[in-house]
């Protein structure tokens, strides 16, 4: 198929939007990264400025949304263009979700700061981060390049994500068992887990989109889940 | 808001409840060509037009989709150079039968043009001509009922009662439009062609032409021929996609527009060179 329309504003308008989706997806990896950063180097100046940027990928999914509304008002898109609309839609709302939990680590990482550290749990979470930053990447590079393959591999790497949440839960739980003084700290470090591992799920939710935007149909066998807590009723 | 309602209740009043789409197949078409001289119009197709159910044939111009309306109702057969082959089969008889006659099966599959074109006569006569040439109407009160429900199914009934010896002529472009669909009607035929049907009206027309289809549906197989894409997104249930002749993708309306199949149908609708 051809990959332009016949009318060349619809193609600007189409590109433009993608843009902007793409240059959230940086903001949004970058503060992944950088809250889990200030974390393990427990810097609240740092912390300080992922909550701050939080406003500008806010700014981005309300002007994606608008734009979004304003192309489907104006162009009626049909088919793939559709599709690509209702997507972009859906990939700047998981993207928001992922830059407010970002945010969130961001401030538990300020109060952290001031407490006891919990033995090899801030690197231990930083490697999650970089994990679920490295899958939203991928689904980002699905995305532009329509790679419904890549897309499906990174919907499956969420398992292992929720398997290094689980691992962590454990261990908090035997620390907190130990010496109660570090629950405080964490409790903290298990919601900045537990946000990351819902991280994992919104990049999955961004890789059905694009399996979605690609063959036109939604994924339908569900992951594999591995949790091994819902049997012992110890699920947060 | 008047007139609908009383249109909705002469609708009810002799139609029973309403019909569901999709009751079947009306109309079926295998292996059909047509050439018009040496120019090879329509490639092979075959199609399951639906009842009670609206079928919007899209394609670019020149693509073999009115070519192909005009097959099932023959009128193809005025064209001295057009020639047809293949089957066409309405309730499985066979249209192009010899013992068929043409005449009678355009009394059973009615049609409307793009530009309106209602005889120079009373909005009466117009409507009244079909059944009284076909002898639908034992008397003059039969007439006047078949006049009257024929318009009011049409929407017009409530805009033209006080005038039905006035000109058809002298009536808006919708409503000459309305008119004409009337008239097709008139003669309770059993499938509705429909050749842009729209297509000379302005916004407002035809969403009024448009909400008269979707009605009709419950009455008639409607096949209908548009280049708006978004009017056959609206209006239709069915739609089929023909280029160079050939039908590419037939499906149901939402599948076409949101996920077609075949990336010809895609490049038409998203509006890409193809």
């Amino acid at each position: 198929m051809p990959d332009r329309h016949i009318l060349r504003a619809f193609d600007r308008d189409l590109r433009e939007i993608q843009a902007e989706i793409m240059k959230m997806g940086g903001l949004v990896e970058e503060a992944i990264l950088e809250s889990a950063r200030a974390l393990a180097a427990r810097d609240p100046e740092l912390a300080e400025k992922v909550r701050r940027r939080d406003r500008e990928i806010d700014a981005l999914e309300a002007r994606i949304n608008e734009e979004a509304a304003r192309v489907i008002a104006l162009r009626q898109p049909a088919a793939s263009d559709l599709r690509t609309l209702l997507t972009v839609i859906k990939i700047a709302g998981n993207l928001e979700r992922i830059g407010d939990y970002a945010k969130n680590l961001a401030k538990r990482t300020a109060v952290l700061v001031n407490m006891p550290d919990i033995e090899g749990a801030p690197r231990a979470i930083r490697r999650m981060a970089k994990e679920v930053e490295q899958m939203l990447k991928d689904a980002l590079d699905a995305y532009m390049r329509h790679d419904a393959a890549l897309a499906e591999e990174v919907r499956q790497r969420d398992h292992e994500v929720d398997q290094m949440y689980n691992a962590l839960f454990r261990q908090f739980l035997t620390f907190m068992m130990e010496d109660p003084r570090s629950i405080t700290p964490c409790m903290h470090l298990h919601f900045i887990a537990k946000n990351i591992e819902r991280m994992g799920d919104h990049v999955t939710n961004i890789a059905e989109q694009v399996i979605y935007l690609v063959t036109g149909e939604l994924p339908e066998e569900s992951r594999p889940k591995a949790t091994g807590f819902s049997e012992e009723g110890l699920t947060p | 808001m008047a007139a609908k309602a009383q249109a909705e209740q002469a609708e009810k009043a002799d139609q029973g409840d309403q019909a569901q789409a999709g009751e079947g197949v009306k109309i079926t078409a295998r292996g059909v060509n047509v050439w018009y001289g040496e120019n090879h119009a329509i490639r092979d197709v075959n199609v399951d037009i639906d009842d009670k159910t609206v079928t919007a044939f899209i394609g670019p111009s020149g693509c073999g989709k009115s070519t192909f309306l005009r097959c099932l109702n023959r009128m193809n057969d005025t064209i001295e150079i057009c020639r047809v082959e293949g089957r066409i089969e309405m309730d499985g008889q066979d249209i192009y039968a010899p013992e068929v006659d043409p005449v009678l099966l355009r009394a059973r599959v009615g049609m409307v043009f793009q530009k309106p074109n209602p005889f120079p006569k009373s909005i009466y006569e117009n409507v009244a001509y079909g059944p009284r040439i076909h002898g639908l109407a034992k008397n003059r009160a039969e007439l006047d009922g078949i006049v009257e429900k024929s318009l009011r199914r049409a929407a017009l009934w409530d805009e033209v009662k006080d005038r039905l010896s006035a000109p058809g002529t002298g009536l808006s472009g919708g409503q000459q439009q309305r008119l004409c669909i009337a008239r097709a009607i008139a003669t309770s035929p059993e499938v509705l062609l429909m050749d842009e049907p729209a297509s000379a009206l302005d916004p407002i027309a035809t969403a009024q032409i448009e909400e008269l289809i979707d009605e009709l549906r419950a009455k008639f197989a409607v096949v209908i021929v548009t280049h708006s894409m978004q009017q056959a997104a609206r209006v239709s249930q069915k739609t089929a996609f023909f280029h160079l002749g050939e039908l590419v993708e037939y499906g149901e309306t939402g599948q076409i527009f949101t996920n077609p199949r075949d990336p010809r149908t895609e490049s038409y609708i998203t509006g890409r060179i193809g």
